[in-house]
């Protein structure tokens, strides 16, 4: 059995003092692929801000563990530093800070910002722009996949990178997702699986109101989602019988 | 002379008129007993002034700038051309000036009314030279001016009046940095600054102040653009001082004329700062900016005001102005103005006032920088000068000093 990277323990999480995440379980191991599926605002988003320690996010109780080593209480570049790259679904944008200054900071060498810019073809223009100040959806997606490879953690979170993409983009990008996954582990928040047509993921989990109802085969538990919506999950909670596991 | 002695009248019907805006300040309270400095060349005078000087843009030698004037207290220690320079440009106090050129008596207290208030006639009444700077008909001055006005004096007064004129079709850009002995704690410093920039002139006018912990500051200044004049004025202030008060005033007179006004302003200590730009757009096609950031921290007291007057169909001009607070007891007041008197004068403002994001903080967390390391990347690029389009020399000497304060701050 391969070692565990990441591993979520009965995680409860309140925003504002209002419950948003119950009980979450979660274990991924090297190499492994995870996908997350579930309704707008069942938590998806602010699991992965749990697992990056976003102060916002407070944790009522359970705790997780990177890489063997507690980190429920360490700062977000703490654990970062640790090995974890993220793509973020909506990133604010920060006047004057430079897109090309954080990836200097992150790769302190010219040629390998240049490689990995060539690799997701953002023009190198946006070096110079002011970090989601005036992106379109694409090229935040863009920009977050060059962080990621910039932070070259080997394990890998990534909130939405197919959403809003156009077709052709949605290749590259498919491409640069497929590529980096080879001998890493990953969390990937998807809606529609489009990004599923590019990568081989493990195992898919369904999250609806803040608590994992169902784990299984990526492919079966999507082809369920799309052809009969969260409220067949919904159902198939209530009568366990219904589970569409491997 | 009539003349003369009529603004001298207003003056004395003014002297006790305090200022629209700001603290009112007893004028009576500063001496006006300098120091006496005798002319000298820069790099005779003190280490210890030079270095001041240096940290308000002002070079110790005269290589790198086209010309130099410098004036210590009340006294003008040095003013000079450089000689490859000398057929393009004139410096020299404005008394001087007034004695030379009896036409330049048309351009004194011409923008800026000497009774405005207390601080314009005490420059008129208690006047202690300043710059005059004339940039001749269509010559483009590559390397910039500089000018300093220095206070070596504790507690001293110093009203200094300025005129600048850029002849048509001239070029350039002038540095004046005013700044004080590092001794001084306390003092007054009015400058009055009169721009005329004429038709297809182009000036840019960088203004960076230094001053003490208990001193004050009443600039006094206006500008006026002819037919296709681009006037830029940049306004630089990182250090903390007792209180400061100006409302410099750009009127955009000719056909195609455009005026801008850059600010950046960081507050510290018990500083009360209240620094505002106004825009009077008069003739078809006059354009306008004000761009104005604004950093609070300590129990720094910040209003920043921006005005936009279009009195001319066909006209345009935009406000932008962002604070940041950086501390729970400062303050920052924004206050964007437009007023629109013709049809097709169109005006545009945004402002923007708050603490730092914590989802940028957290944003920039994730990429791996420490929670100082990400304010003080957000503070600096709230900062970042290169939006005002600066000249890039200028730009990286400006940048230079912020990220000084910047750095010293977090």
């Amino acid at each position: 059995m391969k070692e565990t990277i990441l591993e979520v323990q009965n995680l409860s999480v309140e925003v504002s003092g209002r419950r948003i995440l119950n009980d979450v379980n979660l274990q991924i191991r090297k190499d492994e692929v995870h996908v997350l599926f579930g309704p707008n605002g069942s938590g998806k988003s602010s699991l992965i801000m749990a697992i990056l320690g976003f102060p916002v996010y407070r944790i009522v109780s359970g705790r997780i563990l990177f890489k063997g080593k507690d980190i429920t209480d360490l700062p977000t570049n703490e654990r970062v530093k640790m090995g974890i790259s993220v793509a973020f679904q909506n990133p604010p944008a920060i006047r004057g800070v430079k897109l090309g200054g954080i990836l200097k900071y992150l790769v302190p060498h010219e040629e390998k910002i240049n490689d990995i810019v060539a690799k997701v073809k953002l023009p190198r223009s946006f070096l110079e722009r002011d970090i989601n100040v005036g992106f379109s959806g694409g090229e935040i997606k863009k920009s977050e996949m060059l962080q990621v490879l910039a932070q070259g953690g080997d394990f890998i979170i990534l909130d939405e990178p197919d959403s809003g993409v156009d077709v052709e983009n949605l290749r590259i990008l498919g491409a640069v997702v497929s590529d980096m996954l080879r001998n890493r582990s990953a969390l990937i928040i998807t809606h529609l699986g489009v990004i599923l047509q590019y990568i081989n993921a493990n195992v898919a989990h369904v999250l609806m109101n803040g608590t994992i109802v169902c784990s299984g085969s990526p492919v079966r538990i999507l082809g369920q989602i799309l052809n009969e919506g969260y409220a067949w999950c919904e159902k198939c909670q209530q009568v366990k019988t219904l589970r569409c596991e491997l | 002379m009539r003349e003369m002695s009529a603004s001298k009248d207003a003056a004395l019907r003014a002297i006790n008129k305090p200022a629209a805006l700001g603290p009112d300040l007893d004028i009576s309270q500063y001496s006006r007993q300098p120091k006496n400095w005798e002319p000298c060349p820069i790099s005779n005078l003190p280490k210890d002034i030079l270095q001041r000087a240096l940290e308000v843009g002002v070079l110790p030698v005269q290589e790198g700038r086209s010309a130099t004037f410098f004036q210590i207290d009340h006294s003008v220690i040095f003013r000079a051309v450089q000689k490859l320079f000398e057929d393009k440009i004139e410096v020299m106090s404005t008394k001087e000036a007034l004695e030379k050129y009896s036409w330049l008596k048309d351009y004194w207290w011409k923008i800026v009314s000497v009774d405005t208030d207390k601080y314009t006639a005490l420059a008129e009444l208690a006047w202690d030279q300043g710059y005059f700077i004339r940039i001749f008909e269509d010559q483009k001055v590559t390397i910039p001016l500089q000018a300093c006005l220095f206070i070596s004096t504790e507690n001293l007064n110093q009203n200094v009046h300025n005129i600048i004129v850029a002849e048509p079709g001239s070029e350039a850009q002038i540095i004046t940095g005013c700044t004080l002995h590092s001794s001084v704690q306390r003092g007054l410093h009015v400058g009055v600054t009169e721009f005329y920039i004429k038709e297809d002139a182009k000036l840019t006018f960088t203004m960076i102040h230094n001053w003490a912990q208990n001193f004050d500051s009443r600039p006094r200044s206006g500008a006026i653009i002819e037919d296709r004049g681009v006037f830029v004025s940049n306004y630089i202030c990182l250090k903390p001082l007792k209180s400061l008060q100006m409302y410099p005033v750009a009127y955009c007179k000719g056909v195609d004329s455009r005026a801008r006004f850059n600010t950046i302003i960081y507050g510290m200590g018990n500083s009360y700062i209240d620094v505002g730009s106004k825009i009077v757009l008069q003739n078809d096609g006059s354009r306008g900016e004000i761009i104005s950031r604004a950093i609070a921290t300590d129990r720094a007291q910040i209003y920043t005001r921006g005005f936009l007057q279009g009195e001319h169909e066909n006209t345009k001009a935009h406000l932008e102005c962002r604070g940041l607070l950086l501390s729970d007891e400062a303050m920052i007041y924004a206050v964007p103005e437009l007023v629109a008197e013709a049809q097709g004068a169109e005006l545009s403002h945004e402002a923007a006032v708050g603490k730092i994001a914590e989802e940028q903080i957290q944003y920039l967390m994730a990429r791996g920088f420490s929670r100082s390391e990400a304010e003080a990347l957000i503070v600096r690029g709230f900062m970042d000068v290169s939006i005002f389009g600066l000249p890039k020399d200028l730009e990286r000497e400006i940048q230079k000093m912020i990220d000084i304060t910047t750095g010293r701050a977090l």
